[in-house]
């Protein structure tokens, strides 16, 4: 079994674990370069403010003191999502962290008793050693343990756990109330051309023709079906899934070389480039982690990451590559050597629905011109062969231009900005 | 996780020969690691939970009694249930404080050992804490 186990509303819960006074309140998370709410609290949503709303348009709610809105803070978030997966690998053998706030574990050899109890205590764990709620989806194939997951957060009745097998009545009934757009990995335009053919639920689509349906669109499709089906066939290495990109290799062998690290650094960060381009979405941030090899207790550990914001969202391979080699300079320690390194593309949007903020349009013609060499880039890469093309950037020192009007301390990475405990 | 262990301090001129010293950029294995096997880690005796421990400073003179100055650095264990006599950190009125957890007369209360700051009554079923104080480090001027 496969159990997804997610964060609540996380940048907000990360500010509330510090700011315990922003429990019950409409709290959202603006991004620092667009000054663009990128998370919403519960109370925030029922207020009807959509993901993307550009700040300007809260200030009158911002001033009559309805509302609370934070500065993101990505260095406190990297650090309490390295938190949460600490504990959860007290509790599980493998972790597979899916974003910043979401995570696959691996659960297998419990009878359903047990894994009940286990999928619980991983809620119970998360909750007590880092403040943070968590819901927890439990199913056998990725597909199903995302369905859990939402049925464990929008219903009550669950207290934030939920395990569905793969023939239960249960499974059954979630399957017949779940919309297609609702299932992961499956595109609204997808959805809309099966909605022509009649299908609406997934229950409808778990039991379609997957053969047929394979011939006529995708193998993605059929794969889909197949998972509705309890039968699993997505990996985590997919690409298909649009809402967050990573690329991580380990090395062919542990190495604390600089030069080795900042190559695979930056290759990744090209990689991760290209495929944010491939499915047209834009970047607002990069995620970058080193792991040592967890196995070998005898040698010293060091599994630092570090997400830093982008000068603006963009798909650029430019400062994506930059801001994951100041990233990387920030994290690598001489004397550790290092299995894994991997960079991660956060809080994507699509291109289509950016519009460039008035303080970005001087740099139109910039941008414009920035787009066309990255189609060009792509465009060979594609003909001749991956790494035809790439880039040998200097280390740009660029200090990246924040516009943090209400940042909270960095309360777990800086001794200077600890929380204030009153005696 | 970020970064915050102090670094390693650099090796001084002589200490090692040159080869040694170049060790660990070249892909050899690094004295270092037999000397991180060897050496006493105060992170690993003070933060018995990574995951769960947070560090927090003290404003305030209320709980000198129990050896917790101003500006002290308190190491907070999410991971540790609260029992009567531990020092904890709790939510009073949307404050953060550190307090002692006491029982008298069978009722609760949170404590300062400081005759300014009398105990606070608390209702146990809603009281809030947020973490269990496990030490306290105090820093001279030097």
């Amino acid at each position: 079994m496969i159990g997804l186990v997610d964060c609540n509303n996380f940048y907000v819960s990360c500010e509330r674990v510090f700011k315990p006074s922003l429990e019950g309140r409409p709290v959202g998370v603006l991004s620092n370069n667009d000054g663009c709410v990128i998370a919403r609290s519960s109370e925030l949503k029922a207020m009807g403010v959509e993901m993307g709303t550009p700040a300007f348009r809260l200030q009158s709610c911002l001033q009559r003191g309805e509302i609370h809105l934070q500065s993101s803070n990505y260095e406190l978030y990297g650090d309490m999502s390295a938190r949460v997966r600490m504990v959860l690998e007290e509790g599980v053998d493998e972790v597979e962290p899916y974003s910043i706030d979401e995570m696959f574990v691996r659960l297998e050899g419990f009878d359903d008793a047990a894994l009940s109890r286990l999928a619980r205590s991983l809620y119970d764990d998360v909750r007590r050693d880092t403040g943070l709620p968590v819901c927890v989806g439990v199913a056998p194939t990725h597909t199903l343990a995302k369905l859990a997951n939402h049925v464990a957060k929008s219903s009550t009745t669950y207290r934030g756990v939920c395990v569905l097998t793969a023939d239960s009545n249960e499974t059954r009934r979630v399957l017949q109330h779940t919309p297609l757009g609702n299932i992961w990995g499956l595109g609204r335009r997808m959805a809309e051309r099966l909605a022509l053919l009649g299908l609406r639920t997934a229950w409808d689509l778990r039991v379609a023709d997957a053969k047929a349906l394979r011939r006529h669109h995708s193998v993605v499709l059929e794969r889909t079906i197949l998972e509705l089906r309890g039968i699993s066939c997505i990996t985590m290495q997919d690409g298909d899934i649009r809402r967050r990109i990573m690329v991580s290799r380990s090395f062919g062998r542990a190495t604390g070389e600089w030069q080795d690290l900042r190559e695979a650094v930056s290759q990744h960060a090209q990689h991760a480039a290209e495929k944010l381009r491939h499915q047209r979405s834009l970047a607002r941030a990069a995620y970058v982690f080193l792991r040592t090899n967890r196995h070998r207790r005898d040698l010293p550990q060091h599994m630092p990451e570090l997400i830093v914001e982008l000068p603006r969202p963009t798909n650029d391979s430019r400062p994506i590559i930059a801001a994951a080699r100041q990233a990387l300079t920030r994290l690598h320690r001489p004397g550790y050597r290092y299995m894994k390194a991997g960079v991660m593309l956060l809080d994507l949007l699509d291109i289509e629905h950016h519009q460039l903020s008035l303080l970005d349009a001087s740099d139109d013609t910039e941008c414009q011109h920035g787009e066309r060499l990255m189609a060009t880039l792509d465009t060979l890469n594609r003909r001749m062969g991956r790494h035809t093309i790439g880039f040998g950037l200097p280390d740009p020192e660029a200090p990246w231009r924040l516009r943090c009007g209400n940042l909270s301390s960095r309360y777990t990475t800086r001794w200077d900005e600890l929380l204030k405990a009153k005696a | 996780m970020p970064d915050t262990t102090p670094r390693t301090p650099p090796l001084q001129p002589g200490a090692f020969a040159s080869t040694t010293a170049r060790a660990g950029l070249t892909g050899f294995p690094s004295p270092a690691e037999n000397y991180a096997e060897r050496t006493l880690d105060l992170n690993e005796r003070l933060v018995k939970h990574p995951a769960a421990t947070f560090f927090m400073r003290v404003e305030g003179h209320s709980m000198q009694a129990h050896s917790i100055h101003h500006g002290d650095i308190l190491v907070v264990d999410r991971s540790v249930t609260a029992c009567f006599g531990h020092i904890v950190i709790a939510l009073v009125d949307g404050e953060v404080v550190v307090k002692c957890l006491e029982q008298r007369h069978g009722r609760t209360f949170l404590c300062s050992g400081h005759p300014d700051h009398a105990p606070i009554p608390v209702n146990e079923r809603s009281l809030q804490i947020w973490g269990v104080v496990r030490s306290v480090i105090h820093e001279f001027p030097i």
